[in-house]
């Protein structure tokens, strides 16, 4: 026996970008715009999409639930008339953290593509490992609470670097917090400068107008 | 926490070019600015690789630092933070802001690389391969 050298000279992420370019080159077929949503568990991405989708018009919107178990949040999202498919990453006993382009791919021929506009896909929550797999998306939009701390940004900047905008949700519980929100944008822009960002509550509906006119833009 | 899905995505690409032989040494190409702890790396490689050809493998990681360059000045620079020094201050802010000029718009130089470069096999001493 003896030893070869075998070049491999292959990105790590280089099978799911290409099964990410096959999704793409299908929505893009089909004229739908895509959103990859993600953000810490428990920051309002559900609620966000609820106020959203309150009042967009015309505009025809499918949603993707990524989860590691359950249908609650597309239970949630189904009575609103709106075309839901859950995928769930848990084969059993714990589940994927993350959706990757292969599982986005097996769940398509359930998604109605040529009835819809815009497709959101709500990425199981976690500020890791979400943000190394891309899916097909067009943008990729971050929810993230003022409950979480100002300091989120730098703890996890490969997620911050890696969004088109970021949704600062539950504005409502300023007033009770010692948040810092100014501290806050300062280290969203140390690690993603000029990034896009609103200021918004789920709860009253402050800055929502906002954010669904991003998503009528996005879909346009 | 996401290094379990890279290893798996590093045994896969070892396997498909070690093409059966086994695999003695993977070589990985790691930037800075992808998050990635080598300890985690190492530990969940270990286990991934279990009963594959990858099984013992070594694993060699090359580091490489961050580098950007200002799209308006042409400035290059390391946006990783100093370590906190401060009494309080938790975490260290890196700069992807431009030093010199203030620009937001910097492009990646160095430190966004992910790959697997090379891997060593055992190979029979006498086969003839072509």
């Amino acid at each position: 026996m003896h030893r070869a050298r075998v070049n491999v000279s292959e990105g790590v992420l280089d099978a799911n970008e290409t099964i990410a370019r096959d999704n793409r080159r299908d929505f893009d077929r089909h004229g739908v715009t895509v959103i990859n949503q993600m953000s810490a568990p428990g920051a309002g991405k559900t609620s966000l999409l609820e106020r959203a989708l309150e009042d967009v018009g015309e505009v025809r919107i499918g949603v993707l639930e990524g989860d590691v178990r359950g249908t609650l949040d597309a239970d949630r999202l189904a009575s609103l008339h709106l075309p839901v498919t859950q995928i769930n990453t848990d084969p059993g006993f714990g589940g994927e953290c993350h959706l990757d382009a292969n599982m986005v791919r097996s769940a398509l021929p359930e998604v109605p593509l040529n009835d819809i506009d815009l497709l959101v896909i709500e990425n199981v929550g976690n500020l890791v490992c979400p943000a190394e797999f891309r899916v097909g998306e067009d943008a990729r939009v971050m929810v993230c609470s003022v409950a979480e701390g100002e300091d989120k940004p730098l703890k996890y900047p490969l997620m911050f670097r890696t969004c088109d905008l970021v949704l600062v949700n539950k504005i409502d519980l300023l007033p009770h917090l010692d948040y810092d929100l100014d501290a806050f944008l300062r280290n969203l822009d140390a690690v993603h400068p000029d990034v896009d960002r609103m200021l918004v509550s789920a709860k009253t509906g402050e800055g929502t107008p906002a954010w669904r006119d991003w998503l009528r833009r996005a879909a346009g | 926490m996401h290094e379990l899905a890279l290893s798996r995505a590093i045994v896969e690409a070892a396997l498909r070019h070690a093409e059966g032989r086994d695999v003695t040494v993977v070589r990985v190409r790691v930037g800075a600015l992808r998050q990635v702890v080598p300890e985690s790396l190492r530990f969940n490689f270990e286990i991934v690789s279990r009963e594959t050809a990858c099984d013992g493998a070594r694993l060699e990681l090359e580091m490489i630092a961050a580098r950007l360059r200002c799209a308006r000045c042409g400035r290059e620079w390391d946006p990783t933070p100093r370590p906190a020094t401060e009494i309080g201050q938790l975490v260290a802010a890196p700069s992807f802001r431009c030093p010199a000029c203030g620009a937001g718009d910097a492009g990646v130089v160095a430190g966004q690389e992910l790959e697997v470069e090379s891997i060593d096999v055992e190979e029979e001493q006498c086969t003839a391969r072509g």
